[in-house]
């Protein structure tokens, strides 16, 4: 579809990205306490709150437990809300997550992926949000700092429709901090492309009503004389949306390429699937890297696709299944640990591929940990001596490979 | 029958007595008022009344003597701690004996 509009360029790191993003979706209130590497982001949006460009309530918090919390109050109140951290303070908002999950708020965080100590380490893993998947949030992963901007606009559009906050993760200082060329939509475009926010409910001092209070484990008749959930019955509510998300974040996608030219309409990314017979699986702006190993062992003559998960929750086992059908072997590079098992989109393929008619083996690998650089060729020795092990017995070893030198 | 029709999507309620159920249920010891010790009833003047103002789930009434809701009285004794005569006592609930 040909694009109207002449592109707008800029060079700028991730952080930047985001901050733009937020401004162009009219975000009406930010919370946020800066934590390295997400800084930069809040430092951004503060200016262009006190500048004027957004029209917006920059809330100064004391700490990421009130900076969710006030997202989450501005949320149910009807007002755009966003905010954004890294590691210790995802880990410090974690009671908060399953809060606006729970409340159905849709607001939208940008995580900038940063490893968790003890020790101490402000560089880029993934174990900050995997760590935070079981909270009731979509969670997308970009790849470079386009897909940054563009996935927090979306993020809006997404959570706004299901009611479901929406975490945009992207890698610290590998995107946060790194400068790449980015098309800034423009406003007009965006405001078509993002409806203003309708609340689910309605804050009405002339309507009182209770919020989320202690609600007991059967559903009850409430003083309206209506059968009321119970606890279960609102967790099953979120699981659903959060099942049947994947039409609205296609819907989203394809949307978002009539206006912008940029397709979205996928949840994860593909190069040269259609006839390999190895897949490399990573999340991130790990699979960017995953693309230039697939290079060098195409050279060879090996047939190597890649599979770049974008969207983690909800995980698209199914389209994950269509993609993975020719697979012989899966080879699945982690920027996070589930200790005492494995990385947490290997278990995730795994799980995917049970019960259905595909018997690859697959390969974990865990790389990248606290900064600890993964160069494409790493990748690619790694797929190689995945390749060299299938004359092993073993089909699927129980545990990951690390790639560091213990 | 599911609650498929409750049209909310979060916890969502409005204020109301008994909006959290007959919390009655919950007692297991239930407060009974001595007539002949209650100041308001000795006095037969609406006074004291220490056990409605005290009273956490508003199920006590200034009447002379004071009485009790007890489909939402929990049982939590408060009014029996602030009773100035000792009027009141906390009796084990039958149901639960």
């Amino acid at each position: 579809m040909a694009i109207q509009r002449k592109s707008n360029i800029h060079i700028m790191d991730g952080n930047q990205a985001a901050a733009i993003a937020a401004r162009l979706s009219r975000v009406q209130v930010v919370a946020a306490y800066p934590i390295t590497p997400q800084t930069p982001l809040t430092e951004q949006l503060s200016l262009f709150v006190e500048s004027g460009e957004l029209k917006a309530e920059y809330v100064a918090v004391e700490s990421e437990h009130s900076a969710l919390a006030v997202c989450t109050s501005a949320s149910i109140v009807g007002a755009r809300a966003f905010t954004a951290t890294s590691a210790h303070g995802l880990a410090y908002m974690h009671e908060m997550l399953h809060w606006a999950a729970g409340a159905r708020l849709p607001i939208v965080l940008a995580c900038v992926n940063r490893a968790i100590g003890a020790p101490w380490n402000v560089l880029n893993d993934q174990q900050d949000s995997i760590a935070q998947r079981d909270t009731g949030w979509i969670q997308i992963y970009c790849r470079n700092n386009q897909e940054i901007l563009d996935t927090v606009i979306q993020a809006f559009r997404i959570a706004e429709q299901v009611y479901v906050p929406v975490m945009v993760c992207y890698d610290g200082y590998i995107l946060s901090h790194t400068e790449m060329p980015v098309d800034i939509p423009d406003q007009a475009d965006v405001d078509k492309y993002l409806p203003p926010y309708k609340p689910h409910t309605t804050l009405d001092p002339a309507n009182p009503k209770n919020y989320n209070l202690v609600t007991l484990a059967d559903p009850r008749v409430g003083v309206e004389g209506k059968l009321c959930h119970g606890y279960m019955e609102l967790r099953y509510l979120l699981q659903e949306a959060l099942q049947n998300s994947r039409e609205t974040i296609l819907d989203a996608g394809q949307e978002f390429n009539k206006i912008f030219g940029r397709d979205y309409a996928r949840m994860f990314w593909e190069d040269r699937n259609e006839d390999a017979e190895i897949t490399i699986v990573a999340m991130g702006s790990l699979a960017m890297e995953a693309i230039v190993a697939a290079d060098m062992l195409r050279e060879e003559g090996i047939k190597v696709g890649v599979l770049g998960l974008r969207v983690f929750r909800p995980f698209p086992k199914a389209d994950v299944v269509r993609v993975l059908r020719k697979s012989k072997l899966i080879v699945v590079f982690d920027k996070n640990i589930s200790y005492g098992s494995e990385g947490a989109t290997c278990s995730e393929i795994k799980s995917a591929l049970y019960g259905t008619y595909i018997n690859a083996s697959i390969r974990n690998f865990i790389v990248g940990l606290g900064g600890r650089d993964v160069k494409a060729r790493e990748l690619a020795d790694a797929t190689r001596k995945a390749i060299a092990s299938l004359k092993e017995t073993v089909i699927n070893p129980d545990y990951p490979e690390w790639i560091c030198q213990i | 029958m599911g609650t498929r029709e409750c049209n909310h999507i979060c916890d969502e309620s409005s204020p109301g007595i008994g909006e959290a159920g007959s919390t009655g249920e919950w007692r297991t010891n239930m407060p009974v008022i001595d007539e002949t010790k209650c100041t308001a009833s000795k006095l037969n003047k609406p006074t004291c009344f220490l056990c409605w103002l005290y009273c956490p789930e508003a199920v006590m009434t200034k009447g002379i003597p004071p009485s009790i809701n007890l489909l939402y009285c929990k049982g939590c004794g408060i009014c029996a701690q602030v009773c100035p005569v000792q009027a009141i006592t906390m009796a084990p609930e039958k149901k639960n004996l």
